[in-house]
């Protein structure tokens, strides 16, 4: 393993050849792209969509209203708030999670395409989803994932996918930290001739569409009308992107696209030390931020998860608040769960005091939990490590020094991040591209269309940019 | 003296600190980027031993014999007593009020 160079130097030919996409058809010029083209040519409609995944026994989850929690809620609110939260049970996927939604899609593609097996690079559900179905669709599949820190210690959470994947009959490659995961995962493509389900590519993307198509379907048919907010756990973009594209495709066009992160700020993503350091292994501010900031740093030339197109607000919680939640869950509710779909749980308890009774705001995941996953050994594997826990104000957390169990339900609290800011990041990303040259109308078009802003307002991002 | 066609786990160092990439941070600069696999053995060998896996998506990979039927090593942890007030305290909000 000596070339890595050479490896990298053929990155766009050996993705080409595993995902079957020719990118440079959806070029425009300088660095835009036709992100529409690409996700209408190259995906799938919602119809064709269902279809497969009723195949795939994937999707149709039920919607749960958290009667408990939203009471809980509403001892916090003023009089007349507290919107009703509810949860959309991603759980009941085979494979335990929305993951299988994304899956289906890449797996469906790789089999009509006539490829031998599937591979994935990934640490979470993602690969127990890809392994389930292409057990059932009868392609060889490996998972290439993340799991110790040099001492040779597993994060217990991606320990459990390695064995869920397994339990599928797929092959997992554990590797220790590092972003040379990308290398090894190259070099399996090429010398399998496997295709790569990429959570990045417009098959990723569009297999959640339905996600959010299900739930304006749902809350139409029995509540007449779709919900006032969504909130999405947020880390590659993907989940969000194709949730509000499908909301969008059902008309669901008023209700506001929430973001939720896990605030990781200050530790590093591809630190050894910091890796086992770190309670959650996804759905954090280390991968949603620089995801949001530049998509495109994804594994395919052009990401198909682009979450600035859609995003109306972006709330950060802390790791204490989420394993609090997940506590709530279990005890109010009964629904053992989680903990990605706590992250936006927690955000919507806290916006849902800000709410209107008679409005609906829906989390729209749960995941699967068990042995390694589930709180009590994550907390315990933390305070193995040195990290203290105990209840307090969730505000003195400091991500993997302590992780603080808020002391009661209203001390629950969310960080609103500055969304004008993100974008601020990404255009500097942008500028660096550019390396001094103007902005062609096509480019400015595209930017606007990233970024879910005016032209004029573009233009003022970019004036402020620059002027630093 | 392991079978041949036993199920083991194997290991192998993929990068040397050397031969790392140059935009990691420090710490895992100084480490081996380090992998393991499962699959058959393709020959009798002993633990410790250099040898050759038939993996179950058909791959042959090489690497250094660590375990015979591997184990998985995940539990549910030592019990953390602070969970247990997180339910009753909001059981007792419900039913009493803040």
């Amino acid at each position: 393993m000596k070339n890595y160079d050479d490896l990298m130097a053929r990155k766009n030919e050996i993705m080409k050849t595993a995902v079957g996409i020719d990118y440079d058809e959806f070029e425009l010029e300088g660095i835009a792209f036709d992100y529409e083209r690409m996700m209408r040519d190259t995906g799938y409609s919602i119809e064709e969509l269902r279809e497969i995944q009723e195949e795939f026994f994937v999707g149709d989850t039920p919607i749960l209203e958290l009667y408990n929690l939203t009471e809980l809620a509403r001892k916090y609110a003023k009089p007349g708030y507290g919107a009703r939260i509810m949860i959309k049970d991603e759980a009941t996927n085979p494979s335990g999670s929305f993951k299988a939604r994304r899956a289906s899609i890449a797996v469906h593609q790789a089999k009509k395409l006539g490829y031998k097996g599937i591979t994935s690079a990934t640490s979470g559900n993602y690969g127990a989803g890809v392994a389930s179905l292409a057990a059932k669709a009868g392609l060889d599949c490996i998972v290439v994932q993340e799991t110790f820190d040099s001492e040779h210690v597993g994060q217990p959470e991606i320990v459990e996918k390695a064995r869920a994947c397994e339990a599928y009959g797929a092959e997992v490659m554990q590797l220790t930290v590092g972003p040379e995961l990308f290398f090894m995962f190259l070099d399996i493509l090429e010398k399998t001739g496997f295709f790569n389900a990429s959570l990045y590519t417009p098959f990723g993307i569009a297999g959640v569409e339905t996600l959010g198509y299900e739930i304006s379907m749902q809350m139409r048919e029995k509540y007449g009308k779709d919900p006032e907010a969504v909130v999405i756990t947020n880390a590659g973009g993907g989940n969000l992107t194709g949730t509000a594209r499908g909301l969008i495709k059902a008309g669901a066009t008023d209700t506001k696209i929430i973001a939720a992160s896990v605030d990781l700020s200050g530790l590093h993503m591809a630190s050894d030390h910091d890796f086992n350091r770190k309670s959650f292994t996804t759905g954090h501010t280390g991968f949603g931020i620089p995801f949001c900031t530049n998509p495109d740093r994804s594994d395919v030339p052009r990401s198909a998860a682009r979450p600035l197109r859609y995003i109306d607000e972006y709330y950060t919680i802390r790791q204490g608040e989420v394993f609090y939640m997940t506590e709530l869950l279990a005890n109010l509710e009964g629904l053992e769960r989680g903990p990605a779909g706590n992250t936006s749980l927690a955000v919507a308890f806290k916006l849902a005091q800000t709410m209107k009774e008679d409005e609906i705001i829906v989390v729209q995941e749960t995941e699967y939990t068990g042995a390694g996953k589930h709180i009590n050994p994550q907390l315990s594997f933390a305070r193995d490590r040195g990290i203290e826990l105990f209840f307090g104000n969730p505000d003195d957390e400091v991500p993997g020094k302590n992780i603080i169990l808020p002391e009661d339900p209203g001390m629950i609290d969310i960080k609103k991040l500055d969304l004008m800011g993100i974008k601020a990041s990404y255009m500097r990303n942008i500028l660096r591209q550019k390396d001094g040259a103007d902005f062609s109308d096509v480019e400015l078009n595209y930017l606007s269309e990233d970024l879910k802003l005016t032209a004029e307002e573009v233009n003022e991002l970019i004036k402020k940019v620059k002027e630093g | 003296m392991i079978k041949k066609d036993t199920w083991v786990r194997i290991h192998s160092i993929a990068l040397q600190p050397e031969e790392r990439a140059a935009n990691i941070p420090d710490d895992s600069k100084k480490v081996p980027l380090e992998f393991w696999t499962k699959g058959y053995l393709q020959a009798d060998a002993e633990v410790g031993d250099e040898v050759e896996v038939l993996t179950k998506a058909g791959r042959l990979v090489k690497g250094t014999l660590v375990e015979v039927n591997p184990q998985y090593q995940l539990d549910y942890g030592k019990l953390v007593p602070e969970l247990l007030r997180i339910g009753e305290d909001a059981r007792r909000i419900l039913r009493e009020g803040k």
